[in-house]
């Protein structure tokens, strides 16, 4: 196999305008990875074949093979790309043709890889980051360049005629002179916070595990619990009582073992706790009894800050917040303890440092902006329909299926709960303008305050539904980079929107209004 | 603030006439594709009639409706602007999104044409920028239209300097 090949020679100058191919070894290599990706079909079609009559089986297989190989085939050819002083294009398709056009500015990564079969043919594949969060949209991919032209072409992105260095090139990753950097703890845990463990209700998800990991065991072992003495004397016990009762008994039993779990939990990941900041721009968090977890958040990357309050936190007056940075998505699963900057403390601790965070405490302690009794009365009729749709159907079941009529009178209580509900979330919901932070407070289940410095609104999204339309109002969604990626004022009158949006970010939409 | 209400005039730009037949076929293809559970179910079941034909009248009469209504709303609401430094949209129909992002804050933009648009002759352009929940998408422009609009932007974007976080 012939090896140092020249750039060159290898990227194939098409129909003037720059506009390049591929390696025309991809010939080889798009053809076995369509192959690779109906592989499946493959294999349902020749085990066919050798159960069945054989006859057509051959032919299909040979048709899907064929198609695989006439897709690879196109792919290279439909597949363009150009590098122009300022951007880098990329043409593909042949049914739905795309060009996806990156300013050369905005590219922050060059990814080259070499998986096995691109090896075995000397390519790479070069992957252009523009360090956007969203994980559906994989950036500019060029699949198939020889290795030479692949790091030429990271060459060649990356030094840029400019010589200014890249604003936000992905120095988060880059090791810190730790050493150096003089530290100033923020907040460690006091002890005393423990007792907002029992409030987090993290250990609700624990009793229903090892509820379902119990009852599981009990099924798979055919133990009879009715045979077991203390299991045995409890239900005797409870059928002893009458039905309210014995309710009320099982929920108490199951409250106490969800606060023990959760303060547990509690215990298990925020002990040790400390947040410090240190004089290299960044914000250190470290955390964890047994698995130690540490965060580190460049202040630089900072947009703002999230007071989060669940309803049972709330009523015992303690808080949580969490960080709103770019590249610490506020996520699911796994990564979601990353953004934490305080765990469930008391509320004046977490106002009080948040405001630090931010190096401004206006924001997290202004009056906010109420919205107005018709906003109010939106969060009335939700409650209202939503209560009665369920009701409703509690109803419908109990006349279908003859179940006790208590049911329906207990689903009756969901009015009053809706009402209590609904006002309390007309209570929170505002928002304020400090002279750089955009404030927003709103949700009763979970109510949340966000605090995102203006600059780092890159958009302004308004919807009106029609009942929104009726009566005057908008939801304000301002984009970002960070955290949730969207933070919305829900509710706001029309001109409140227009007034909020022109003052966080100035000369904006000054060209769009009305005469 | 003053006494007159300050409020945002509508883009500038209605996309192509030819998008309502588009955003028709697009329907089209839903409204038959929800035909083929029912068709099984027909012959599936023994049962009488009665049934088939409720929901065989129900599926004709909300498509037809969906079919006259929805693609005209739609011409009506869907508006787009580019300026020297906003990029401004109002799309939907039941419900209206108005959506603008500074040109200074976008990363890509992304024309495609899809089977059914190339049949329209259009394109849409996808304008992202570094949020996840900021993409602004024109639908329904006239081909020679996107190519026009990509070209300017790309142009625009870019003059503008930083990384657009």
């Amino acid at each position: 196999m012939t090896t140092a090949v020249g750039a060159g020679e290898e990227t194939v100058v098409d129909a003037g305008d720059g506009w390049r191919r591929l390696s025309p070894r991809m010939l080889a290599v798009h053809p076995v990875m369509e192959l690779r990706r109906l592989i499946f079909p493959l294999v349902a079609v020749l085990i066919g074949v050798r159960r069945g009559d054989g006859g057509n089986g051959g032919w299909w297989a040979l048709g899907i093979g064929g198609i695989g190989i006439a897709l690879g085939f196109l792919r290279y050819f439909t597949t363009s790309f150009r590098i122009t002083p300022t951007h880098v294009q990329v043409r593909r398709g042949l049914f739905r043709r795309r060009t996806l056009t990156v300013p050369r500015d905005r590219i922050r990564t060059v990814d080259v890889t070499s998986p096995l079969l691109h090896r075995i043919f000397g390519l790479a594949r070069v992957t252009v980051g523009t360090g956007q969060t969203d994980r559906k949209n994989n950036g500019v991919m060029l699949d198939g360049l020889s290795a030479a032209s692949a790091e030429n072409l990271h060459r060649e992105l990356l030094h840029r005629p400019t010589a200014t260095p890249i604003p936000g090139v992905d120095s988060a990753t880059r090791s810190q002179p730790a050493d150096a950097a003089s530290e100033t703890v923020l907040m460690a845990l006091h002890p005393s916070w423990v007792r907002y463990g029992p409030f987090t209700l993290s250990g609700l998800v624990a009793v229903g595990v090892l509820f379902g990991i119990g009852s599981r065991l009990v099924n798979e072992s055919h133990v009879d619990l009715a045979k077991i003495g203390f299991v045995h004397d409890s239900i005797n016990y409870l059928r002893d009582r009458p039905l309210p009762v014995a309710i009320l008994l099982v929920a108490a039993v199951v409250v106490v073992f969800t606060a023990i779990a959760s303060t547990v939990g509690y215990i298990l990941s925020f002990w040790n706790f400390r947040l410090s900041r240190h004089s290299s721009g960044t914000l250190h968090v470290r955390r964890g009894l047994l698995t130690t977890r540490s965060t580190t958040i460049e202040e630089r990357r900072l947009r703002g800050v999230e007071l989060s309050e669940p309803l049972l936190l709330r009523a015992v007056r303690g808080a949580r917040v969490l960080a709103i940075a770019t590249g610490l998505r506020v996520g699911r699963g796994a990564d979601r303890g990353g953004s934490v900057l305080l765990p469930p403390a008391p509320r004046a601790v977490a106002v009080d440092l948040a405001g630090t965070v931010i190096g401004d405490a206006d924001p997290l302690t202004a009056a906010l902006t109420r919205h107005g009794p018709r906003a109010d009365l939106r969060r009335f009729t939700r409650a209202g329909t939503v209560s009665t749709i369920l009701i409703l159907g509690v109803l419908a079941f109990v006349l279908l299926t003859g179940a006790p009529w208590w049911a329906f009178w207990t689903a009756l209580s969901l009015l009053p709960l809706g009402v209590f509900l609904a006002s309390d979330r007309a209570a929170n919901l505002g928002h304020a303008l400090t002279d750089e932070w955009l404030v927003s407070r709103y949700g009763s289940l979970v109510r949340r305050r966000y605090v995102l410095h203006t600059d780092a609104v890159i958009g302004w999204n308004m919807t009106n539904s029609l009942f929104q339309r009726r009566v005057g109002l908008t939801t304000l969604v301002a984009t970002t980079a960070g955290g949730r990626q969207q933070y919305a004022i829900p509710d706001v009158p029309d001109a409140e929107a227009i007034r909020v949006a022109r003052t966080a970010v100035p000369g904006l939409l000054e060209q769009f209004l009305a005469d | 603030m003053t006494a007159d209400v300050v409020r945002l005039r509508p883009p500038m730009h209605r996309v192509s006439p030819r998008a309502r037949w588009y955003w028709t076929a697009k329907a089209a293809v839903l409204w038959i594709v929800l035909l083929v559970p029912q068709v099984i179910w027909w012959f599936a079941d023994d049962g009488g009639d009665l049934p088939h034909v409720v929901v065989g009248v129900a599926w004709l009469v909300l498509a037809a409706v969906h079919l006259a209504v929805m693609p005209q709303w739609r011409y009506r609401v869907h508006r787009w602007e580019a300026t020297d430094t906003a990029v401004y949209t109002q799309t939907g129909w039941l419900s209206r999104q108005r959506r603008i992002a500074p040109i200074s804050r976008v990363q890509t933009v992304d024309s495609e044409r899809g089977p059914i648009e190339q049949l329209f002759r259009l394109a849409n352009v996808t304008v992202t920028t570094a949020s996840a929940a900021g993409p602004i998408k024109i639908d329904g422009l006239a081909a020679k239209d996107a190519d026009q609009l990509v070209a300017d932007l790309t142009t625009r974007v870019g003059h503008t300097i930083g990384d657009a976080t």
